[in-house]
């Protein structure tokens, strides 16, 4: 076979010579490898102090989404629910009543939706499938808990804030997803 | 009451500097647990623990309080009394050494002549020797009353390395003492302080010899056969928890610093600060100068001992016998007969 | 009384005390551990009769590395209580009555022996246990014994080095 680098070395299989056998001459050549290896720069990140930047397609946390007047865009047709690998996603519809025009988009809305974290695979389906533009993965992941269930995130846990209402906190929170 | 007709000044002087150096030497073993995983990490391009406190240097606290506050556990089928005689053997037998390392020249306080050692007897290296051959009870009783078959095996192999290497150490350390005539490491300090050379100088085959058995002796790697972690499930302490193990975590870093003080004593000085002369300050901070500078010293050597284990990777164990036996012990003797026909040769 | 007869006084009880456990023990690993006991105090009776050396040495040789491969083998055998063979009524009787014309003779030629009637043992005197009297004695006035015996040590440590490496 054509070596693909020139780095290639043959394995010597002659008996050892006498400096060979002493191991002394390798093993402090090794140990100034390693002593060498004290003024290396350290490719640490320092995690609480220093976070390292997600990258632009990371799939993290869901977030439900919202239209530009604070309405609810899901309207829970399923679709996230078939598309998903790992049957994480569940959802109740029910139907939009009269003077609920503000709150929801459509006229059927996700009156319980959760996606559990424990067995979501963060594989980006849901918001493949989606046809409202409802469902997003953020640059987030899941954070530690005490509980099975506190995994089980519902619907006051996926929805970003009304940016008509709480416009600060969405913009607080664009930020520290930014 | 001719019983109680000592030198009480003498005894006083003596406890205080037992109680210095078993708890100077507890406190550095402390800090040497937390220097080595700060070498092992900066030999590995990592910054190691730096959370509690400034630079982590608060580490070995919540290290030690880990430790104590774990549940101590016996198990069952263990045999209780010597369970706990193991690991309180290990730390016993490696504090002892510092009986006879000098840690400095004689201070003088309140009108007394105080040396910075608690024994200076005539048999000083024997004495270690002894003290070196009880510490591999501490693991053979722990690793047999653990009964476990992996403890079992590590505490015999424990004992074997250590009677290997003993005598290798052994064979290394005659030719140092024919070269020096005599057996009190005092004498042998002052004589290199006196003399224009160290012994490392006179001796350096011996002192490789010595280092390696050394090595062995404290169980460091390439020799940590007795704890080896993949094959043994950590050996002689695997069935202990809390403190009980925290001794013979312990007693390995004073085993350390003590052979440590002991290579530093017979082949490097000892508390000799190198193009120094020592009257022309004041006794005080002459005595004061020597103990740092053996400190240093045994620092020095504790560092090469961490990073040799950061280094070498594990001996197997037909390997560690074939270098002790047939290798090491060989080398000692040829030592010592190069040493003797130089004596001979009076050169 | 002195300290060195208080001294002397603790030590012996300590090695009768730690001899008899070494007996009474039923564990061989309990006996082999007072046993190693019995060797310090004897090293602590070395001490108070000025010999260090002896002291040390009894201490590396004997509790080191002698009772190690003591302890070694009987790990090694994994004793069990019931796989212990039983005793026989006479076996025992013939033990008892052997030991005890053992100590019963020893008693008799102590009692006996002129040189070392009406003698107190010499404490804290006498140089010939330390270091260099030792060394003065042996290379000169007992150089042949001593020679003979080191190369037999040799001649030994050789054999199992070279039964090793085939």
């Amino acid at each position: 076979m054509q070596p693909l680098t020139n780095k290639a070395q043959a394995v010597s299989r002659d008996p050892m010579t006498f400096w060979e056998r002493l191991y002394l001459i390798n093993i402090i050549k090794g140990m100034l490898i390693t002593f060498s290896h004290m003024f290396k720069k350290q490719p640490t990140t320092r995690y609480p102090e220093e976070k390292r930047a997600f990258s632009p397609v990371f799939r993290g946390l869901h977030v439900l989404n919202r239209d530009e007047e604070g309405r609810e865009r899901c309207t829970a047709c399923g679709l996230c629910a078939v598309a998903c690998p790992a049957e994480a996603i569940t959802m109740e519809a029910a139907e939009r009543e009269v003077g609920e025009e503000h709150l929801y988009r459509e006229e059927k809305y996700a009156a319980k939706y959760e996606i559990n974290m424990l067995r979501c695979i963060f594989c980006g389906l849901c918001e493949e499938a989606c046809p409202k533009d409802a469902i997003y993965l953020s640059e987030t992941f899941a954070p530690a808990n005490y509980t099975r269930k506190g995994f089980i995130y519902g619907k006051p846990d996926l929805l970003i804030p009304n940016p008509m209402t709480e416009a600060s906190d969405l913009a607080l929170a664009r930020g520290v997803e930014a | 009451m001719t019983i109680l007709a000592f030198d009480w000044g003498l005894v006083i002087e003596k406890l205080i500097l037992i109680a210095v150096v078993v708890f100077g030497s507890l406190g550095i073993a402390l800090y040497t647990t937390f220097g080595e995983r700060k070498v092992a990490a900066i030999l590995q391009d990592r910054p190691g623990p730096n959370r509690a406190g400034p630079f982590g240097l608060l580490q070995p606290l919540a290290d030690g309080i880990k430790l104590i506050m774990k549940e101590e556990i016996i198990p069952t089928a263990a045999n209780k009394w010597l369970f706990i005689l193991g690991p309180a053997l290990a730390m016993t037998a490696s504090l002892m050494t510092c009986a006879v390392i000098p840690w400095g020249s004689d201070i003088e306080l309140f009108g007394r002549k105080i040396a910075l050692q608690i024994a200076d007897i005539n048999i000083g290296i024997l004495y270690v020797f002894a003290v070196v051959s009880m510490g591999v009870y501490g693991i053979m009783i722990g690793g047999w009353a653990s009964n476990n078959k992996f403890s079992l095996m590590s505490s015999l192999r424990a004992a074997s390395q250590a009677i290997s290497y003993e005598l290798a150490m052994g064979l290394a350390l005659i030719a140092l003492l024919m070269t020096t005539e005599s057996l009190s490491l005092k004498t042998i300090v002052e004589q290199q302080i006196q003399g224009n050379w160290w012994n490392i100088v006179y001796q350096p085959l011996g002192f490789l010899l010595f280092f390696i058995a050394a090595l062995a002796e404290c169980n460091r790697t390439p020799f940590d056969l007795p704890e080896a972690e993949n094959e043994l499930n950590f050996g002689y302490h695997q069935e202990y928890s809390s403190m009980k193990l925290g001794f013979y975590l312990f007693a390995e870093y004073i085993n350390m610093i003590m052979s440590s003080a002991i290579m530093a004593s017979m082949y490097f000085g000892g508390y000799d600060l190198p193009f120094f002369d020592e009257s022309t300050v004041a006794p005080n901070i002459a005595a004061m100068i020597g103990v740092g500078t053996l400190l240093i010293k045994i620092v020095l050597f504790v560092f090469l001992f961490m990073w040799i284990r950061w280094t070498i990777p594990r001996f197997r164990y037909d390997q560690l016998m074939n270098l002790g036996w047939k290798t090491m012990i060989p080398m000692a003797l040829f030592n010592l007969l190069i040493t003797g026909a130089l004596i001979l040769a009076n050169l | 009384m002195s300290t060195v007869d208080v001294l002397f006084y603790l030590l012996s009880a300590f090695a009768i005390v730690s001899a008899t456990m070494v007996l009474i023990s039923k564990n061989p690993i309990h006996s082999v551990l007072w046993l190693i006991l019995v060797f310090f105090a004897i090293s602590g009776h070395y001490i108070l009769l000025n010999a260090q050396f002896l002291a040390i040495v009894n201490i590396i040789v004997y509790a080191g590395a002698i009772m190690v491969l003591f302890l070694f083998v009987i790990m090694l055998m994994n004793i069990k209580k019931d796989a212990e063979p039983q005793k026989q009524l006479l076996v025992k009787l013939t033990g008892v009555i052997a030991g005890g014309s053992l100590l019963t003779l020893l008693i008799a030629v102590v009692k006996q022996t002129a040189q070392i009637q009406d003698k107190q043992v010499l404490l804290k005197e006498g140089t010939i246990g330390l270091i260099h009297p030792l060394g003065k004695a042996l290379f000169t006035d007992y150089v042949i014994p001593f020679e003979i015996s080191s190369i037999l040590f040799l001649s030994a440590m050789v054999g199992a080095v070279i039964i090793g490496k085939k």
